[in-house]
């Protein structure tokens, strides 16, 4: 009762106000809501637009080949199965190349971030000779694209050798082609995938930390790496794990290094890539003659597989999102 | 006093020792793996590569690799050609789009954070192969075709698209806008990482500014041109930047495709690494210019 009585002679104060003001306030009042609206619909149909391939995927992938032929059938499958998800798994080896992926994803993004950590520490906090000259290099890491230099590597690993140490020794140069320890190596020295970017932003994110916190460190007595670990890398948490994670991300849909150095393993990404090829192979095993698959089927195969290699990100980001979404404005980005 | 400044010296050489020992990392990797196969498919551009089973031999011929590239190659002229003017079209679509996006995600409503979740997911999900696959699915096209035979009504963009053309004004100019509406989906994916940096520019934004504004009697619309689009003016070059080259290097590059091609299936070294370089060099030269006129605009605040 009282709060009708209250919201009674709100009303009618805002009458009386816009009485007042002219219409003014009625005015703004209509704008108001006239622009959520219109911000809902527009807000409403984008994200729509960008969750809709998932969706999509995922109706898809529980029809049947004769649902994806029926033009009645758009959305919810008829004949409800799980059979793609179990030919897709058996495809790309599912099991298996989860496994590696997930090996390497991790092992790699750990250790470039650990890499990338240092490099942007050391460019965030100290002052040597042709400081500007190494960023300017790292700024052209990131424009280079991996592309031009490709060729090169492709035959630097082929033929690899230190200073020709093992062609003396052994005759002969290692072809690292193959292996993974070449995309290591890579890593290691900072120059795998996006790494510059990972040096920018943890540079910008160490540079926005003041100065004292350091500085009362080293007064106390506290050793360069000692401060390094024990002072500024608990700061610096939250970019580090949004890097991480950037580089885990990136790593586990890379296809070019993938295709590259760690061609020989079967990984999540390039065993996506050729999933196509391998239900033509594996339909022709089974049925013993040459057939053309029709595009629909791949298709629908295709997006199984995808959702599943997508599956185990989507969980992540779930959880993650924050870290994702707000490393970028925690670092700063200004030219 | 000699001492202490020598001593000064002692501690900012030492210094300067750990930030080198700290970057090492980066210059070992840099020299290794960056300009030696740099020079190498500098070099390389200027030799057929001839590979062995034990060595590669290379012969000096010149700029036959870029002649071959450019007037012998059936396709490579036209791809660059397409997919740079692809790239200006998209670019400059994917900076309008994002701002516009992030100057609605600016304000406050519910649902905010699970809007803004969703506009980043493609980031994530559309990275690396998964977007190659995603273009050429025909399944999806397929699919929206036939929702679009089975919906009788008439499209409004169709709608709209006849009446524009018809008035005959600027026809080529609505072509590529159109384009664009038609592949907004594309944009949208695009713009992850561009909507969150306008954003952060846009709360550093302190709200007074507006509001002296607003009592000078300044319209939104005039506090859009005159504070919100000097403020965050450097995140413009830093997204165009940013949208440029992760534009060149996507997986579903033509260009791209077409080195891995020459490169891979046909092992022709040196033509691929001339064309790459060609590529590389106009991305360069193209940032670099493009850059340098935004930066002119640009408006620092400090």
């Amino acid at each position: 009762m009282n709060d009708k009585t209250k919201a009674k002679k709100n009303r009618s104060e805002f009458w009386e106000r816009n009485r007042k003001s002219g219409g003014y306030l009625l005015k703004k009042k209509i704008m108001g809501v006239c622009i959520s609206i219109a911000r809902f619909i527009l807000l409403f149909g984008l994200c729509f637009l960008i969750l809709q391939p998932i969706l999509n995927k995922i109706s898809v992938s529980f029809m049947t080949e004769q649902d994806l032929y029926n033009p009645i059938v758009i959305s919810i499958p008829e004949h409800f199965t799980t059979d793609n998800y179990k030919l897709a798994a058996e495809l790309m080896t599912y099991g298996k190349s989860l496994k590696n992926s997930l090996v390497i994803s991790l092992t790699i993004a750990v250790l470039q971030i650990f890499v990338c950590t240092l490099v942007g520490y050391g460019f965030a906090r100290f002052e040597f000779p042709f400081k500007k000259f190494w960023f300017a290099c790292v700024i052209l890491v990131i424009l280079i694209p991996p592309q031009t230099i490709s060729s090169s590597l492709h035959l630097h690993f082929k033929f690899f050798d230190i200073l020709g140490l093992f062609k003396l020794i052994r005759g002969e140069t290692v072809n690292l082609r193959g292996s993974i320890l070449p995309y290591y190596l890579m890593s290691a020295g900072c120059m795998g995938l996006k790494n510059g970017l990972y040096i920018f932003m943890i540079r910008q994110f160490f540079r926005n930390i003041p100065g004292d916190l350091e500085e009362a460190a080293y007064v106390d007595g506290c050793g360069t790496l000692k401060t390094f670990f024990r002072i500024m890398l608990p700061e610096a948490k939250p970019i580090i794990t949004s890097c991480f994670l950037f580089s885990f991300v990136w790593q586990w849909t890379d296809g070019f290094y993938s295709k590259m150095f760690l061609g020989g393993k079967p990984l999540v990404s390039t065993s996506l890539a050729r999933i196509v090829d391998s239900l033509g192979a594996y339909i022709q095993r089974i049925t013993g003659v040459k057939t053309t698959i029709s595009i629909a089927y791949s298709n629908c195969i295709l997006a199984t597989g995808t959702l599943m290699i997508i599956m185990p990100l989507i969980i992540l980001y779930l959880f993650a999102q924050r870290q994702f979404v707000e490393s970028i404005s925690s670092t700063g980005i200004k030219m | 006093m000699k001492k202490k400044k020598n001593k000064l010296a002692g501690l900012q050489k030492r210094k300067a020792i750990a930030g080198y020992l700290f970057i090492s990392p980066f210059l070992i990797g840099f020299l290794v793996f960056m300009v030696k196969p740099f020079f190498q498919s500098a070099y390389m551009s200027f030799n057929t590569v001839e590979l062995g089973s034990a060595n590669f031999s290379q012969t000096w011929v010149g700029i036959n690799n870029y002649k071959q590239a450019f007037l012998v190659d059936p396709e490579f002229n036209r791809l660059l050609v397409e997919e740079i003017s692809r790239m200006i079209i998209y670019s400059l679509a994917i900076i309008v789009f994002s701002f516009f996006v992030s100057l609605i995600l600016n304000q406050t409503f519910k649902g905010r954070a699970l809007v803004r979740a969703v506009f980043f997911l493609p980031v994530i999900l559309s990275s690396g192969v998964i977007l190659g696959l995603e273009t050429d699915n025909q399944l999806m096209a397929t699919l929206a075709q036939q929702i679009e035979v089975t919906t009788t009504g008439v499209s409004i963009t169709d709608g709209l698209e006849t009446i524009l053309t018809t008035a005959g004004v600027g026809t080529r100019a609505l072509e590529t806008l159109f384009e664009i509406i038609d592949n907004i989906y594309d944009v949208a994916i695009a713009s992850g990482i561009q909507i969150i940096i306008f954003l952060s520019g846009l709360q550093t934004i302190s709200s007074s500014m507006y509001e002296a504004a607003d009592i000078e009697g300044c319209t939104k619309w005039e506090s859009l041109w005159k504070i919100t689009f000097p403020m965050i003016s450097s995140l413009f070059l830093v997204n165009w930047i940013y949208t440029v080259i992760d534009f060149c290097m996507r997986s579903d590059n033509e260009v791209i495709k077409k080195i891995q091609t020459v490169m891979i299936d046909q092992l022709n070294y040196g033509t691929a690494s001339a064309m790459s370089w060609v590529y590389f060099l106009i991305i360069l030269a193209f940032v670099g210019i493009t850059s340098g006129l935004i930066s002119r605009g640009v408006y620092y605040y400090e």
